[in-house]
Formats: structure tokens, C-alpha cells, sequence
């Protein structure tokens, strides 16, 4: 459009034209590129060559001198203790998001319910989770989760339960930092469907009920359709951000008991960073990948149809 | 709403509204009970921080009601707030996140104008280039970047490790791309005809960016100045893998490497210094809520 | 003020023509409108004109000077948009002292020059307000005073009223007839709206496909359209065609139409339509050259019995519709004529205002 904004005033020739024409195309565009340069230097060093890297870096051996091939990856399918940080990763990311995605369309559709001068405030607390840094709340809940002074094993003493070892036992474990992931994710889940609730027009809602639907045809034939985007592209988004989470175990269990929580990101972090084996962390981490890959896919699909829709 | 009721008749009228009313009023009560449950579930990790971080040890460690506070104290404050350590890592904490931002908002603000505006060649490749990046996680690239800083300090001298300043080259990688994002997003819904109308009017590419876009489209920046804000303050692995000495760390990383002494937990101060520790991005939560949740929403809603 | 001058204007977007060869002189104070249906090219010619668009061929000369790569900015003309883009976070004192503030103008003169604008559209009141607290029609004002104040060369209008709803529009259309007679600049104007186009315009300019269809006076397009596109487009509601034959009628002519009585060529334009005898034709005629038939008929002048099927009266008058050989015509009459659906009514044909195209070529013969 603007193309013709740079050139000097008057040109007289049709001659002169053409190339005068080429010369402000290069000079726009010479703008538009040093304008992203930065972007671009972010990005091509700090992103995109290390994720190359890190593929080089599988293929070495420990003190990366010696090229191994495939001999990282060989050495991890035969450790027992990968298979554990498989199996876990897949069921924290996977039950995380279920449970997430329900709550927080739940919550979302109760703060839709109520008048909307109280929805701010409702809404306002209920985000909360979500904007302490991770680090700090998960130092609360392992707090609440302490082997000797649990509030939370006070309470169910008081009811007459035994003390349960919140983060000392592989299966209270597991629940506990799914637990604590829930508690922070599900308030995202819940701003995006509100908005989404938001979106759907009232209309819809008031011709189906003359058409004689429940609270609950409504939902399945109106509510959920409509939302139909907006909820995978945010499951598919926490998917990818829960799988490589990496706060909440490092800080709630560390890993343990006996490895049974490790996730790939923090298993990567305890053998690349913390046993010296660069390549071999590299190697776990980069098993992040396929999924990481599908899950992006698939938002970048749903992007897409969103930009059709509108 | 009432429709359905109209079509049955004078005798039942009377009866259907009164049931519809009170459908609503029983459906409200349910709202809010719930509401309320699923409160205390999301309040109640911080209000218990608050609740511990007002007790002295021995309370801490007594056999009393843990949820609330006998004899209450602000000694775990002062004695966080006198100490240097802790000063120290607020200290780079808001230095790194406060520069970070700048860099950040810099970056992207001409990214997007570039991309959003002055369409050229892969633009629109670029931009969504900008989307992936955003969704490559930085526990995929610590290791590789951990190996990389070794390989600046061979070749250069420059020890990047256990400087709390690498955060603010590493930091990015974090907050610009949906930066970018968002403000391509709020850029592309500013009308054509306006920097068509400043265009006429005499203003350049810049005065455009600065006179127009960056007026028009505040609220996108301040949702994107808040988004890199809070990741840069609560960031935690850069930090826990890349420094190490006490004096180079930043909140989330020194609190929990130097208030947890091997088994010694002194929750009193853990609490505090987590709580205080939270305080900054829950402030501007606070005052600036909408910008928030507008920030939050816009990565799928603009895109 | 300037002439503005298009000579074999093309634009090309990737492969689509969307200017395809316009030539076109505006005169100095001239007020031009160019209408036409939507993408038939007017609002690419108006933004290459501003210099918004590049120009793919042709030259565009502004005050005799070559413009093809001056940038908007310095071809000293103003533009109000469709939209108004009228910038959201500015006063209005702001919005219209813009483009002076950026051409440094002294301080005294932006005061001045913006309350004199303010003055000619009475918006003096709204200078501190923000384009969000305006009306629409306010903020038409306002756009039109940011074009003032620069006392440009050439005003461009792109569909300012398009927005407007249609009281307003009218309302609209006179104040800017008016400061168009105050201030005198010249003005290309872009439309749909044909009637916009007549009421406002020196000339109009009818486009169609990407090409000039005709240009003249209002009233010489009303009566003396040359192609069918332009007869169709200029007048509402539009002329009817019904195809008909021309044959001898004496030592005259008539036309023969499907369902009608012959209908005799008045005397003065037998020479003129001697050639298409025993052609296929359309005869064009206006719904006002359909009036109720009272008593005797003038020269020129046919009755016809038409089956009224529809009548939609508009108080001042009403329309009625009846098929002729298949095609619905529209007449006009007035509203104590007393049509109603399924009567029979005799309706007055003025053969003095046909007019005949030549289906072929789509040109009035």
C-alpha cells in the first residue's frame, strides 16, 4: 500500500519510474526487516539453534567428546527408570488436563450463572493460582503437605482418618503434584471458556429453550459447540505446558520417592544439569518433542479456523 | 424465557412463572455454593501462607490448631526484610524482570508494527513462526543453552554462568514471542484507514507507530507489559540452572536454595519470604485486572 | 486549488484488473463523483488519486504536477474516510490539527485555521471531546474538518455517507454541498448511491468493470444515458426494458412489444431510429414516463391497458407493477390514481422520453 510513501517527490520520467518504484520496495521492506531484526536474533539464537543443538548434543558421549549416535537413546530404553518418567509424564499431563479442562469449565459456568456485577469480583479471586509464581505457591503446598505438620492430615485427624504421606508415598505422591497442577492451571481454563461463554450469543440460548431444551441440551447442543475451539485450543496449550512443566515437582517432590514423580523436564534437569551428563539430559528432554510437535499442529489448525470463522 | 409458559394457557401460567423464578433463584444458590467451595480450594494455599507466615517457630511446630494464628508476629517480616540475602534476590528479581520488560516490549512492539502493517516478503511465515516459538517450552533449551554458555566463555571470556544478568538475555526467549503475538493481534485490529488517514495527514512509518498505533493500541501493550512481567518474576529454572552464588539469585530460585538449610525447614520464613515473593505480580493483578485477563485471553481470542 | 487530470489510469491487484484504461479531466473547483456498483474500480481510482494505491500504468497529474510517485503526504490533498478514521485517542481539536502539527505549523495558525473549520460545520462546541463521545454524524463533521483545515488542493471522499443511517445521510449530503460552495476546493467524491452522485455532483462519472461508462452533468446522464448500464443505474426506481421490435409505421415508425399495442415513435426521432427497423431491441423507458392516463393524450404520448399485479404506495406517489411479456414493469402515478392489485388500469406511455438499446452492444441507439 504504503509503498509509494518513500520515494523523493517528482519523478518525471516513466523510466525512472520503474526503478525508483523497485528502489523504495527494497527501502520499505529494509525498514520492516530491521524492525524485526531483534525478533528474528531472539528467536534464530536463542530458541531455534539451541533446540538444533540439543539434537547434536544427544549423539555425544558424557564428556561430549565423542560422537555415540544413537547410543544415549539405546542406553535410556534400557533404564527402567525412564519408562517410570514416561509413564508419569503422560499420566500427569493427561489427568492434569482432564481434570483442569472440567474444573474450569465448571467454575466457569457457575461465574456465568450469577448476576455480572458480582462476576468481576468472583472472578478476580478465583484467578489467583494462576498468578503466583508456581515456585512460591508449590512452597505452600508443601507446606500443607508436610510429613509432620500437615494441616491437611489435622483436619482429617479430626474426622478420624489416619495421616496420609502426602509426598512420601508413590501413589499419595503422584496425586499430589497433580493436585497442585490442577489448583494452578484449572483458573486458565476458566477465563478462557468464561470468555467464551461470553461469545456465544444470547439469542441461541433463548431460541433453544422456545424450542424446548433443558439446562443440559443447552449445553451439549449450544454451549459446548460454539466452544468447540476455544476449549481444545486451550486443553492442546495447557497439554504442551503441563507436560514440560517442571516447578511444581522440583519444588513439591523432587522427583521422588524413589524417581516416581519425575517428569521428562525434571528428570533432564537431575541427569543433565545435576550429574554433569549434558547430552544424555538432552536426550531426555528432546522426548518431549513428538508431542510438544502434535500438540502444536493441532493448535496451529485450530488457529487457523478461528482466523476463517471471523 | 417466559415463552415457553405463554404457550400453555391462562390456568397454568401463574404456576409456571412462579416455578421458573424459582428454578432461577435455586439455580443461584447452587452457583454460589459451589462457587464459594471452589474459592476456599483456590484461596486457601495463599491464605495459608499468610496464616504461617504471622506465627513464630515454636507455634509453627506446635500441637495447636494449625489454621489459625494464637499468638500473631511480624518477626518473620523484619527479620526477612533486615536480612541482605533476601534484599539481594528482590533486588535482581526486579532489576532482571523490570529490564527484561523493556527489552521485551522494544522488541516486540516493532516486530508486530512490521509484521501487523508493512506485509513483505514471509511475513505472514514469520509471524507464525512467532506462535511456535511462543509454544517450544524453555525446559526443551535449558540443557542446550547450559552447554552454549560454556562455549561463549571458551570462545569470548565472558562468563555467562552464575550472573544473574544472563537472565536478561535468556528471559526473552520467554516473553517475546507472545508479546509479539498479542501485539500483531491488537495491531491487525486497528483500522487500515487510520494509518491511511496519518499517512495523508504527513506522518512517517515512526510517527505512525509512535503517534497512532502505540496510542490506539495501549490497553494490548499494557496486557503484553503485564504478561512479560509476571513470567520474567516467576521464571525458575533459567535461574536454578545457570547461577548459583548467593548474591546472583533471583526470588523463586534463593528462597527455596537458602531458606530450606538441608532438613531444617523454617517455615515461618519460607512463607513470608514466598508470600512477599508473590506480592508484585498479585499487586498489579489487583489494580490491573482487566489488562490481565485480557492479556491471558488474547493469545487464542486474537489470534 | 488544482485540476486533477487521469490519463490510461490501470491498476492490476496480483492478476485481477481492477482499473483497466480511465481517462478523466477535473476542473479546477470542479465537483466530481465517481458511482458506481461495488467493485467496478471507483474507490481504487480515488486511492491512487490519494496515492494510497500504487499506480500500475497511466499517469495522475495534480495541478498539472506528475504525481505517479509523490507520497500522499505531499500532494497536498485531503481524504475523509468511509469509516472516518478518526483517530480514537485524540480530542477533536487534536484529530483535525494533526496533519498541520506534523507539516509544523505555527501554533497560532493550527488555533485559528481549526476554529475556522469548526466555525463552517458548527462542531466549535466539540473540540475537547474524543471521537468516541461523538454521534455519527459529528464525527462525519469532524473527519470533513480535518480535510478543511489543510486547505489541500484536491478533497477526496470515499462513501462518507455509507455509514450514516438514511435521514442523516440526506441531512449529511447538503452540508457537505454547502461546504463545498464555501470553501470551493475541488472534490472527487466516490458513491453507490446514485442519488448522492446526482444531488451533489458537477459531473458524475459512471464506472462499471474497471472502466469510465459515462461522464456529464446529472441531467445529461438522467436523459440521455448512452449504455444500458448507465439507464439502469442512473434513476429510481430504475428504467424497465422490455425487449421489443421497431418496425414501419406509415411513414413513421412504432414499436412492437409482446402484449402491448403498437406504440408509435414520435415524429422527431423516426430519422434517428430508421436503421434498427426489424432489429431486436430493449425499449428503455423510466417508471415516471408511466403515468396514469387523464384525459386526452399529447403527442408522443400511448395509452396502454395494464393488469396491475403489485402497488407500493410512497405517499407523494405510488408505484404499480404489471408484467409485460414476462417482465415486470414498474409505472408511476399518482396516489389518488387509485391502482389496486388485479384491477385494470390505463396507463399513459411518453414515447418522448424512450429510449432504445441495442442488446448486442448494450448502447443506447
Amino acid at each position: 500500500m504504503a509503498d509509494v510513501t518513500i520515494t523523493r517527490t517528482g519523478l518525471p520520467a516513466e523510466a525512472g519510474q520503474v526503478s525508483s518504484l523497485q528502489r523504495l520496495m527494497r527501502r520499505k521492506s529494509t525498514i520492516a526487516f530491521i524492525m524485526t531484526l531483534p525478533l528474528l536474533l531472539v528467536i534464530f539464537t536463542l530458541v531455534a539453534y539451541p533446540a538444533f543443538y540439543s539434537l547434536h548434543l544427544a549423539t555425544l558421549n558424557k564428556s561430549m567428546v565423542r560422537f555415540v549416535g544413537l547410543g544415549n537413546f539405546e542406553f535410556l530404553f534400557g533404564r527402567e527408570t525412564f519408562w517410570l518418567v514416561v509413564y508419569q509424564s503422560c499420566l500427569f499431563a493427561v489427568t492434569a488436563v482432564i481434570f483442569k479442562a472440567i474444573i474450569g469449565f465448571t467454575v466457569a459456568h457457575f461465574v456465568h450463572n450469577i448476576p455480572s456485577k458480582g462476576q468481576r469480583k468472583w472472578r478476580g479471586m478465583l484467578l489467583v493460582p494462576w498468578v503466583i509464581p508456581p515456585a512460591m505457591s508449590t512452597l505452600a503446598w508443601l507446606w500443607l503437605f508436610d510429613p509432620s505438620y500437615s494441616a491437611f492430615n489435622w483436619l482429617l485427624a479430626h474426622v478420624g482418618v489416619a495421616p496420609v504421606s502426602w509426598t512420601g508415598n508413590t501413589h499419595w505422591a503422584r496425586f499430589s503434584v497433580i493436585l497442585v497442577n490442577i489448583w494452578v492451571g484449572a483458573p486458565f481454563f476458566m477465563i478462557m471458556y468464561l470468555a467464551a461463554l461470553k461469545s456465544v450469543p444470547e439469542q441461541l440460548y433463548e431460541a433453544s429453550e422456545i424450542d424446548g431444551a433443558n439446562w443440559w441440551q443447552r449445553i451439549w447442543y449450544i454451549t459446548l459447540p460454539m466452544m468447540r475451539n476455544i476449549i481444545s485450543i486451550t486443553a492442546l496449550f495447557s497439554l504442551i505446558v503441563t507436560f514440560a512443566n517442571f516447578d511444581i515437582v522440583r519444588v513439591l517432590t523432587g522427583g521422588g520417592p524413589l524417581d516416581s514423580t519425575h517428569l521428562f523436564a525434571t528428570w533432564a534437569f537431575r541427569v543433565g544439569i545435576e550429574s554433569g551428563d549434558i547430552p544424555l539430559g538432552a536426550c531426555v528432554s528432546l522426548f518431549m518433542v513428538p508431542i510438544l510437535a502434535v500438540a502444536a499442529t493441532l493448535i496451529l489448525r485450530d488457529i487457523g479456523k478461528r482466523g476463517n470463522e471471523a | 424465557m417466559a415463552d415457553t409458559a405463554l404457550a400453555t394457557g391462562a390456568p397454568t401460567r401463574a404456576l409456571k412463572y412462579g416455578s421458573i423464578a424459582k428454578d432461577r433463584r435455586w439455580a443461584l444458590r447452587l452457583s454460589y455454593f459451589f462457587l464459594t467451595l471452589f474459592a476456599i480450594f483456590f484461596l486457601m494455599p495463599p491464605i495459608y501462607m499468610f496464616i504461617t507466615s504471622l506465627k513464630t517457630s515454636a507455634e509453627i511446630s506446635a500441637e495447636t490448631n494449625p489454621w489459625w494464628v494464637f499468638n500473631p508476629t511480624l518477626a518473620n517480616y523484619i527479620e526477612l526484610l533486615t536480612q541482605d540475602t533476601y534484599l539481594i534476590f528482590f533486588r535482581n528479581s526486579a532489576m532482571v524482570s523490570v529490564i527484561v520488560v523493556t527489552i521485551s516490549m522494544l522488541i516486540s512492539v516493532f516486530a508486530a508494527f512490521a509484521l501487523a502493517r508493512m506485509r513483505f516478503w514471509g511475513s505472514t511465515l514469520l509471524a507464525t513462526g512467532v506462535f511456535l516459538t511462543y509454544l517450544i517450552p524453555e525446559t526443551l533449551l535449558f540443557i542446550p543453552l547450559f552447554k552454549m554458555m560454556a562455549m561463549v566463555r571458551d570462545a569470548t571470556g565472558i562468563e555467562l554462568m552464575n550472573n544473574w544478568w544472563t537472565m536478561i538475555i535468556l528471559y526473552p526467549t520467554l516473553t517475546v514471542p507472545f508479546c509479539t503475538w498479542i501485539m500483531i493481534g491488537y495491531f491487525a485490529s486497528i483500522p487500515k484507514e487510520l494509518d491511511e488517514a496519518a499517512l495523508i495527514d504527513g506522518a512517517t512509518w515512526i510517527q505512525t507507530l509512535t503517534k497512532i498505533f502505540i496510542p490506539v493500541a495501549l490497553p494490548g501493550i499494557i496486557a503484553a507489559t503485564i504478561f512479560a512481567f509476571t513470567v520474567s518474576w516467576a521464571q525458575f529454572l533459567y535461574p536454578l540452572a545457570f547461577t548459583t552464588s548467593t548474591d546472583q539469585l533471583v526470588l523463586p530460585v534463593g528462597i527455596i536454595t537458602t531458606l530450606i538449610k538441608g532438613d531444617v525447614f523454617n517455615w515461618g520464613q519460607i512463607m513470608t519470604g514466598a508470600l512477599l515473593g508473590a506480592a508484585p505480580p498479585l499487586i498489579i493483578y489487583a489494580f490491573l485486572m482487566d489488562y490481565y485477563i485480557a492479556g491471558l485471553t488474547a493469545g487464542a481470542t486474537k489470534g | 486549488m488544482a485540476q486533477v487530470t487521469l490519463q490510461k489510469i490501470v491498476k492490476t491487484f496480483d492478476r485481477t484488473e481492477a482499473v483497466r484504461g480511465i481517462d478523466l479531466d477535473i476542473a479546477d473547483r470542479e465537483f466530481v463523483v465517481l458511482v458506481g456498483p461495488s467493485g467496478c474500480g471507483k474507490t481504487t481510482t480515488l486511492r491512487m488519486i490519494a496515492g494510497l494505491e500504487e499506480i500500475t500504468a497511466g499517469e495522475i497529474r495534480i495541478g498539472g504536477r506528475l504525481v505517479n510517485d509523490v507520497p500522499p503526504k505531499d500532494r497536498d490533498i485531503a481524504m475523509v474516510f468511509q469509516n472516518y478514521a478518526l483517530y480514537p485517542h485524540m480530542s477533536v481539536f487534536d484529530n483535525m490539527s494533526f496533519g498541520l502539527k506534523l507539516r509544523k505549523v505555527a501554533k497560532e495558525e493550527i488555533k485559528e485555521r481549526v476554529e475556522a473549520a469548526a466555525g463552517i460545520l458548527s462542531i466549535m462546541e466539540l473540540l475537547d471531546r474524543r471521537p468516541r463521545q461523538l454521534s455519527g454524524g459529528q464525527r462525519q463533521r469532524v473527519a470533513m474538518g480535518r480535510a478543511i483545515v489543510r486547505h489541500p488542493q484536491v478533497f477526496l471522499f470515499d462513501e462518507p455517507l455509507s455509514n450514516l443511517d438514511a435521514k442523516l445521510r440526506v441531512q449529511m449530503r447538503t452540508e457537505i454541498k454547502k461546504v463545498h460552495q464555501r470553501v470551493q476546493t475541488t472534490t472527487v467524491y466516490v458513491t453507490h448511491d446514485q442519488i448522492e452522485a446526482m444531488t451533489l455532483a458537477d459531473r458524475v462519472v459512471v464506472m462499471n468493470g474497471g472502466r469510465i461508462e459515462q461522464v456529464g452533468t446529472p441531467n445529461e446522464l438522467y436523459n440521455h444515458p448512452n449504455t444500458r448500464f448507465v439507464a439502469g443505474f442512473i434513476g429510481s426506481p430504475a428504467m424497465n426494458f422490455i425487449p421489443c421490435r421497431v418496425d414501419a409505421h406509415g411513414s413513421g415508425l412504432k414499436v412492437k412489444v409482446a402484449d402491448l399495442p403498437d406504440l408509435p415513435v414520435p415524429a422527431e426521432r423516426a430519422e434517428r431510429y430508421r436503421p434498427q427497423v426489424g432489429r431486436e431491441l430493449l425499449l428503455g423507458l423510466r417508471p415516471e414516463h408511466i403515468k396514469e392516463s387523464r384525459g386526452p393524450l399529447g403527442p408522443g404520448i400511448s395509452e396502454i391497458q395494464a393488469r396491475i399485479e403489485v402497488v407500493e404506495p410512497m405517499g407523494m406517489e405510488t408505484m404499480v407493477y404489471f408484467p409485460v411479456g414476462g417482465i415486470d414493469v414498474c409505472g408511476r402515478v399518482a396516489p389518488e390514481a387509485g391502482g389496486r392489485a388485479g384491477s385494470a388500469m390505463p396507463l399513459a406511455v411518453d414515447m418522448n422520453q424512450m429510449h432504445l438499446i441495442d442488446p448486442a452492444t448494450d448502447r443506447v441507439v
